[in-house]
């Protein structure tokens, strides 16, 4: 099956049998270094990616799901390289360490501001509950979210 | 059927590294011929930030500026030994061995501007990637060009080697004395927990903390790796079957629906406060913090719980189920 779809802004095109993941077509097929298989079942989130704006997990996720839409990785954040907000406020709060789960959270914490500029902090922990980290405690990754809340 | 209240305290006394002589650092710090210093190391940053916290020692033990030293990690090929980055003694193990191999480096750079100065080594002073003569700070040399004088015209190796280990120490079979361990970092813990008496859920609601850590090298690294293991801690309390082989191979947790991790929404309010008490062996006093950080929280949340319900829990997790069976014993 041949799939096209947008990643980071590109229109990519790729073979891919029915039963691949877009995981897998993102790590062996087009050699996405940020996208991180973490335990393959949909509970840590270390895979996300964004789908038409939504954060998904690309290891539940099969590839031709995405054929003729938009994925955006955390490779796709940045601007002429300028950090994009969300990653300049996970820098500014400390809020990675080891790194493995950071480009989930980013896009994870970018979709719910995109759809909620404001969150109360019920929704930040509604929107991390799918998002493991072990280094970091999880407040620094909330603090740098709610800098971007807008209704500081 | 409640929502009870309860206060737990903790406190520790944790001890850094392996000890016993059992677990040696070494490092060799190569010049660039740009002026920037390679540390080489074969232990591994995991994401504590020992890039920056080993960075800081090296510079601070050359008279560098921190921006021109990079530690580079991981390749035993390369660097001389190292055991490993465990039992919270990187930054203190082979934060020594880097002190000596950056005083080293220092002495040569110091002797090689004396040389380019024509002053006496011992009028010298060098720091923050300057080297000038005592007094005269407005007059000095980079470190970079002394380094560059030293490789083109000096003919001298900017090399420093340094090495660490805490020496084993026998037990005097009369007294039972020993001397066991390197330095002891220390930590008191307070938990404030709330439990639902009807569905035996744990939440703990606000934690407390103060850690003794020596000298705080890098104090942001040093809160990241509070708060990490605070809720490190609480895993342990709450949800994480911590013995995953117990009893046997067929009970492990193969995945994280049952090794349940704590998400972002458990992670309590936290107030932390690290007191510094350097100590002589760490490199400028620095202590270990890993492990400490994580393994008072338990103790604490178990006393609060004991605070709240009045019955002890004495084995790890606290899930629901030991609640609620532990209030109908009591009962």
């Amino acid at each position: 099956m041949r799939i096209k779809f947008k990643l980071d802004g590109e229109y990519v095109e790729v073979d891919a049998k029915h039963t691949d993941t877009l995981l897998k077509i993102l790590k062996d097929k087009l050699v996405v270094g940020s996208v991180h298989f973490g335990c393959g079942e949909g509970t840590c989130g270390a895979c996300i990616v964004l789908v038409n704006g939504r954060p998904r997990y690309s290891c539940l996720t099969l590839a031709g799901y995405v054929d003729g839409k938009e994925v955006t990785t955390v490779a796709g954040l940045a601007h002429d390289g300028e950090l994009s907000e969300i990653q300049k406020a996970f820098l500014e709060n400390d809020a990675a360490q080891c790194g493995y789960c950071t480009p989930g959270m980013i896009l994870t914490a970018k979709a719910l501001l995109d759809r909620n500029p404001s969150p109360t902090d019920e929704e930040i922990f509604d929107a991390l509950a799918g998002n493991l980290c072990r280094c970091t405690g999880y407040v620094p990754i909330i603090n740098a979210i709610k800098s971007l809340s807008k209704k500081r | 059927m409640a929502r009870l209240r309860g206060r737990g305290i903790a406190a520790i006394c944790y001890p850094t590294g392996m000890n016993l002589g059992g677990d040696p650092s070494q490092t060799v710090i190569v010049a660039q011929p740009d002026g920037k210093f390679i540390v080489n190391v074969a232990s591994v940053e995991l994401g504590q930030g020992l890039r920056t916290a080993l960075a800081q020692i090296a510079a601070e033990a050359i008279g560098a500026s921190v921006e021109d030293v990079e530690v580079r990690f991981g390749d035993t090929q390369t660097a001389p030994h190292d055991t490993g980055t465990f039992a919270s003694r990187t930054t203190h193990r082979m934060g020594n061995a880097i002190v000596k191999a950056g005083q080293e480096i220092r002495q040569i750079l110091i002797d090689v501007a004396s040389k380019i100065l024509e002053v006496s080594p011992q009028d010298l002073e060098i720091g923050n990637g300057k080297v000038w003569v005592k007094g005269v700070p407005d007059k000095f040399l980079t470190v970079k060009h002394v380094v560059n004088q030293a490789q083109f015209v000096y003919n001298t190796p900017v090399v420093g080697k340094g090495h660490y280990v805490k020496p084993k120490s026998d037990v005097d079979p009369d007294t039972g004395e020993s001397d066991p361990h390197s330095t002891m970092a220390h930590g008191c813990i307070v938990a404030d927990v709330e439990v639902d008496t009807e569905t035996g859920i744990v939440t703990v609601l606000q934690i407390y903390t103060v850690y003794e850590v020596g000298r705080a090298i890098n104090p942001k690294l040093v809160e990241g790796q509070i708060i990490g293991g605070m809720l490190m801690g609480l895993g342990a309390a709450l949800t994480e079957t911590v013995y995953p082989r117990y009893p046997q191979l067929t009970h492990q947790a193969t995945s994280f629906r049952e090794y349940v991790l704590p998400t972002a929404g458990d992670a309590p309010k936290i107030v932390y406060k690290i007191v510094e008490s350097p100590t002589e062996t760490g490199p400028y006093g620095a202590k270990g913090v890993g492990e400490m950080v994580a393994n008072g929280i338990a103790p604490a949340i178990v006393n609060a719980v004991y605070d709240a319900i009045g019955v002890q829990i004495t084995e790890l997790p606290i899930t629901p189920e030991k609640v609620l069976k532990a209030l109908r014993e009591k009962q």
